[in-house]
């Protein structure tokens, strides 16, 4: 039996609009409607099909919020996962959250630990590998496709111009992007069912540092609006983006 | 002190993003008032180590042993761990890119080093290290500070440019970092490489296009197009796209696919959905063609063509080449 470690953010939805509050100083959370990271659900839906497609497996997952992430643990047992752990903490910066799944995961003997590239809101690309090397186990990130044969893990990368299929013992850290899965899992009613049923774990955090702080944010500046060229005169475009665009 | 940065290259060529990031850790040296030191791992000739000195490198570190041929993320971030702690670097500059995102937050943990990625621009302050970078997939900028001596940042392909500086002198030393037995363990089975092809996140141009192209057929004149275009061009597509296998998954643009921040942008025959936009905002330029003038993706366009993608596009091409051919 492997036993399979998957790491989920909570993020606001895909479709929120980004606003900020005190002087841009916090994210303006009224009217945001969270959901599971999207790469996040991209890899806990692959480990799914791995599992479904024959090995054995034990998954746990594991989010590093406060109680109102718990919508969002619960969905992930609905679609499949065996046990659910929430770490009692906000999840500020990524050295912060990769020490509470260090000191969670440490000791209980995780095959695989699988997170996404990054969480969608504050995109670190960070909190995978900064816990591999915590618990100190090889890893690859932005893997786009993962098989376990033999008990060995076996992921493709693909990097600048080319794809390599790698091949590993566990343990192992593997981060998922696009292609690991196509499309998340929707949960059916007996998954539903299962989840309303399984108690969530709740572990406190530890004590840790933050590396990096925000001290503010800042929207992008408007586009002073389109430019529009008639359909039938493509030398103007070409013209403009030469002369003033200075792209061409 | 120094700063240090991550030099890669391919086949032991550097890459364009390498001399950008080369380029931006100069200017941040330069702030700092103390040396560029270039750490490079695997076979690079001196004379493309020499290259480095353009940029503004004042010196290098190459690690040539066989066992890191393989790209494997433990054992690099391993190495350059070792180089940094040799030249006592206070600031460690990766390119944003498949490496530098693996071995990055290794180094961040290892050296206690607080590590901003997605970066876009010159830190405001070195010390302590304040700098801007994207967040909330595009929608948003965050600025950072670390709370660390040492700090670590990864930059944006095409956000600071590629900057001459020549270093008055320039020497590279060999160096052999103690590399752990156990990670031999983790070996590539199967390589693949797609030659010629520019990775996405690195274009200067890209040419993308949608399910408004209607069958992976009909491609021919979005290829022909990235062509005229240069070698610093490429194409890519909506998440749909891909999805439907018309073209390969590498090529995806958008939230869940690559953030892509090029000169410029086409987007022919794509809505414009927030998810697609979310990856392409940081593109200087955007054109988009698309049949419906409401099409969301005007709203985020610098300039566009109300039209059919079949009639617009060759006429485009033909525009192009002859706008090149006059170059
Ligand atoms: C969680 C999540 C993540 C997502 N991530 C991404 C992502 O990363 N990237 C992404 O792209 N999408 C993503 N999506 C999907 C996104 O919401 C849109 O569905 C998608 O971008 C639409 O792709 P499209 O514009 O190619 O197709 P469509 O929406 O079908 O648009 C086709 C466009 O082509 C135009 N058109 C039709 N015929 C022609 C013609 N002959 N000439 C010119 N124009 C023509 C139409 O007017 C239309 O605007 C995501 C969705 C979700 C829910
Ligand atoms: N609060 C969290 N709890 C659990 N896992 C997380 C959390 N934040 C990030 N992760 C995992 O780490 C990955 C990278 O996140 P980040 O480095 O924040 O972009 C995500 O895709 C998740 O798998």
């Amino acid at each position: 039996m492997m036993k399979v470690l998957v790491c989920i953010s909570q993020v606001p939805d895909t479709t929120s609009k980004v606003r900020f509050k005190e002087g841009n100083t916090q994210f303006d959370t009224a009217d945001i409607q969270y959901v599971m990271g999207p790469y996040d659900e991209l890899a806990l839906t692959r480990i799914l099909e791995v599992r479904d497609a024959g090995t054995p497996m034990e998954i746990t997952v594991v989010n590093v919020g406060d109680a109102s992430t718990e919508n969002t643990i619960r969905k992930a047992v609905a679609v499949g996962a065996n046990h659910a752990v929430r770490i009692d903490a906000k999840p500020t910066d990524a050295f912060y959250v990769a020490s509470q799944l260090a000191a969670f995961a440490k000791g209980q003997g995780f095959d695989l630990i699988v997170t996404g590239k990054e969480a969608s809101d504050y995109n670190g690309n960070q909190v995978g590998e900064m816990l591999a090397e915590l618990l100190d186990i090889p890893s690859i990130s932005n893997a786009s496709h993962i098989e376990v044969k033999g008990g060995k893990v076996v992921v493709e990368r693909e990097m600048g111009g080319g794809k390599e299929t790698v091949i590993a013992p566990t343990p192992f850290m593997v981060a998922g992007q696009k292609g690991f899965a196509i499309e998340p899992r929707i949960p059916a009613m007996r998954g539903i069912m299962q989840a309303r049923k399984t108690p969530i774990k709740v572990v406190p955090a530890v004590p840790a540092e933050h590396l990096l702080t925000v001290e503010s944010y800042e929207l992008p500046p408007a586009k002073s609006g389109c430019k529009f060229v008639p359909k039938d005169q493509v030398d103007e475009l070409v013209r403009l983006l030469h002369e003033e665009a200075k792209v061409l | 002190m120094s700063v240090f940065v991550f030099a890669e290259h391919k086949g032991g060529s550097f890459k364009k993003s390498t001399f950008e990031v080369v380029s931006y850790a100069k200017k941040i040296a330069d702030m700092a008032g103390v040396e560029l030191v270039a750490g490079v791992i695997g076979k690079v000739s001196d004379a493309e180590m020499a290259q480095l000195a353009q940029y503004g490198a004042n010196r290098a570190m190459r690690d040539q042993q066989p066992d890191l041929e393989t790209f494997r993320t433990r054992t690099y971030a391993d190495a350059l761990t070792q180089m940094a702690e040799n030249v006592a670097a206070n600031v460690i500059v990766f390119s944003d890119n498949f490496m530098g995102r693996g071995i990055a937050p290794r180094m961040s943990v290892k050296l206690k080093a607080a590590l901003a990625t997605s970066v876009v621009d010159v830190p405001k302050s070195v010390s302590p290290m304040t700098v801007k970078r994207k967040s909330f997939s595009g929608k948003a900028f965050s600025i950072v500070k670390a709370n660390t001596p040492v700090s670590i940042l990864s930059l944006v392909p095409n956000a600071f440019g590629v900057v001459e500086k020549p270093a008055a002198g320039f020497a590279t030393t060999d160096f052999a970092s103690k590399l752990r037995a156990s990670d031999l363990a983790v070996q590539v089975e199967a390589a693949e490489t797609v030659a010629g092809t520019m990775p996405v996140s690195e274009a200067e141009i890209l040419v993308s296009a949608g399910r408004g192209l209607k069958s992976p057929d009909n491609w021919g004149m979005i290829e022909e197009m990235s062509q005229l275009l240069g070698p610093g061009c490429t194409t890519c597509c909506s998440r749909p796209v891909s999805d439907l296998g018309w073209r390969p998954h590498h090529e995806h643009v958008g939230q869940t696919g690559h953030v892509v921040a090029p000169n410029l942008y086409f987007a022919i025959g794509i809505s414009g959905a927030i998810q697609h936009l979310a990856g392409v905002s940081g593109s200087k330029v955007i054109v988009a063609i698309n049949t419906d003038p409401e099409a969301p993706f005007f709203k985020a366009a610098d300039y566009g063509i109300v039209g059919d993608a079949f009639e617009v596009v060759p006429k485009l091409n033909k525009a192009l080449k002859d706008f090149m051919s006059k170059q």
